[in-house]
């Protein structure tokens, strides 16, 4: 069913009762063309790119729990470009690009609000080092602003201006087409696409280990019985090391845990995403009113999707610091996310190692922004074998020849 | 959040410590290892999901490292060995 203003309107006058299953769950065959593991964001991007743009005849995804319930439905909704290099420029923005035109190309409103993501700078060093990133992302051809003090303030009118505040206003800036989009609504919408396009989406599938015949992986034994196909997608985040493990090799990657909260929902008083360079955290209005908001990793690895409570209490620490009309809301959940966080803090992709497996991992703190460009480059990858001139410095082997692409300060998460 | 047994101060609080990754043996002599041998010793870990053995430091206590062996799955701690001691 296409949705659209008839059909709402016909759905609404019979009682809302006639809107089918957006997507088909799926049981396990035994063989397909391509199979993406993990069904968050990425791997459903993935198979919805494999047949949309490779014509791959028969592919599935397979997800350990259910749809979009690891990283997909935990990230803070932040979506942006405004990466230092300009690799990662290419990458991050390729992605903006994608989700600018998500919803009419998927028929399903992803709710992309871009209500553009402010960087605020706390001293005149922050604002030496942030004129050098804008004009880096300038030249990368990414449209930011380097905004004044008073810009700053116009913009965050509850921040706290006071020249004795702990976390002063020096300036900041902005990329206007950043923002936020509905993260459930992404990963719903490459399903449904996925599933119209034939894509067997299979739930409580884990996989348990790889099936080699001549040092290539041509299967895999999972929780519903044995899977065999052409090529492998592997899309998990915080779970990709230990697939890998499975699979024979190891990756420059080590997970951790990712915290994020939100308040309870209040009437409109934040209309941007406001960034803290000093402190790592981050903060938006959702659309129900709620405060959802950030910082930084539980540092140390984990696999545990909780987070401990001293990092809980700085993050909420640093938001009250440099917005204190926030102190009176009540918080409503806390919750963390496994993330796999590679040396360099940009993303692996490409062929793996083994012969048959292809990767999307390294995505670490940032994974939901690029959620459209990781799909993308992985069916590519599958689907041809080898590299998209996007994904191609970001090939494993950079961390041989030492071409890093070091985005400690781009990842824009305190690590 | 976490009570940790330092292996010279006794159990303090999480906070006090850090992180100090998987430890890696140091290939020699560096000039005549290849750039994969290199590189996996620099960059390439097990990053396990389960018991882990991994290098800590008491940074905000005694200023010692040690080894402390913990399940990431569910934060258990089993033992924290001073450096050298048997595992």
């Amino acid at each position: 069913m296409k949705y659209n203003a008839l059909s709402l309107l016909k759905q609404g006058l019979t009682g809302q009762q006639g809107w089918p299953q957006a997507w088909r769950s799926a049981t396990l065959q035994p063989r397909y063309d391509a199979v993406v593991i993990g069904g968050g964001g990425h791997g459903l991007a993935c198979a919805y790119y494999l047949r949309k743009i490779h014509g791959v005849p028969r592919v599935a995804v397979l997800e350990r729990g259910w749809l979009g319930g690891g990283n997909t439905g935990r990230n803070t909704t932040i979506v942006r470009s405004n990466y230092f290099f300009p690799e990662s420029a290419a990458l991050y923005d390729f992605a903006l690009r994608q989700y600018e035109q998500l919803s009419e190309a998927l028929n399903y409103n992803i709710m992309l609000s871009q209500r553009g993501i402010l960087m605020i700078a706390h001293s005149d060093h922050d604002m030496e080092l942030m004129a050098r990133g804008v004009n880096a992302m300038l030249l990368n051809g990414i449209d930011v602003e380097l905004l004044s003090a008073a810009q700053v303030r116009a913009e965050l009118p509850l921040a706290n201006a006071s020249p004795t505040a702990r976390y002063p206003i020096h300036g900041g800036f902005t990329q206007r087409r950043g923002g936020v989009a509905r993260h459930d609504a992404v990963a719903w919408a490459y399903a449904r696409a996925a599933s119209a396009l034939g894509v067997d989406i299979v739930q409580n599938c884990e996989v348990q280990d790889f099936i080699f015949e001549a040092g290539r992986i041509v299967g895999l034994n999972t929780s519903q019985g044995e899977v065999r196909a052409g090529n492998f997608g592997l899309s998990a985040s915080g779970h990709n090391g230990v697939l890998a493990g499975k699979a024979g090799f190891r990756l420059p990657i080590t997970s951790y845990t990712l915290q994020a909260m939100v308040s309870e929902p209040v009437k409109p008083i934040l209309h941007t995403v406001a960034m803290s360079t000093a402190t790592g955290m981050y903060v938006s209005q959702s659309d129900k009113g709620e405060l959802v908001f950030g910082q930084g990793l539980d540092l140390y690895p984990s696999y545990t999707q909780r987070g401990n409570f001293n990092i809980t209490q700085s993050v909420v620490a640093s938001m009250l610091e440099i917005f204190p009309a926030f102190r009176g809301l009540k918080m409503l959940r806390q919750w963390g996310g496994i993330v796999d966080v590679p040396w360099d803090y940009s993303p692996i992709l490409g062929p793996s190692p083994v012969e048959g497996l292809h990767l999307n991992c390294g995505w670490g703190t940032g994974g939901f922004k690029a959620t459209p460009a990781g799909g993308y480059f992985l069916a590519h990858s599958m689907a041809t074998g080898g590299h998209h001139d996007i994904s191609r410095p970001f090939d494993i082997s950079r961390f041989t020849t030492g071409a890093l692409i070091d985005e400690a300060a781009g990842a824009g998460i305190a690590h | 959040m976490q009570l940790i047994p330092c292996p010279w101060c006794g159990p303090r609080n999480e906070p006090e410590f850090s992180y100090g990754g998987e430890p890696a043996v140091r290939p020699i002599p560096a000039e005549s290892v290849s750039d994969a041998t290199w590189s996996d010793y620099l960059h390439f870990r097990a990053n396990p999901k389960g018991r882990a053995r991994e290098l800590w430091c008491h940074s905000a206590g005694c200023g010692q490292w040690f080894i402390m062996e913990r399940d990431t799955a569910t934060h258990a701690i089993f033992a924290t060995l001073k450096p050298g001691a048997a595992a």
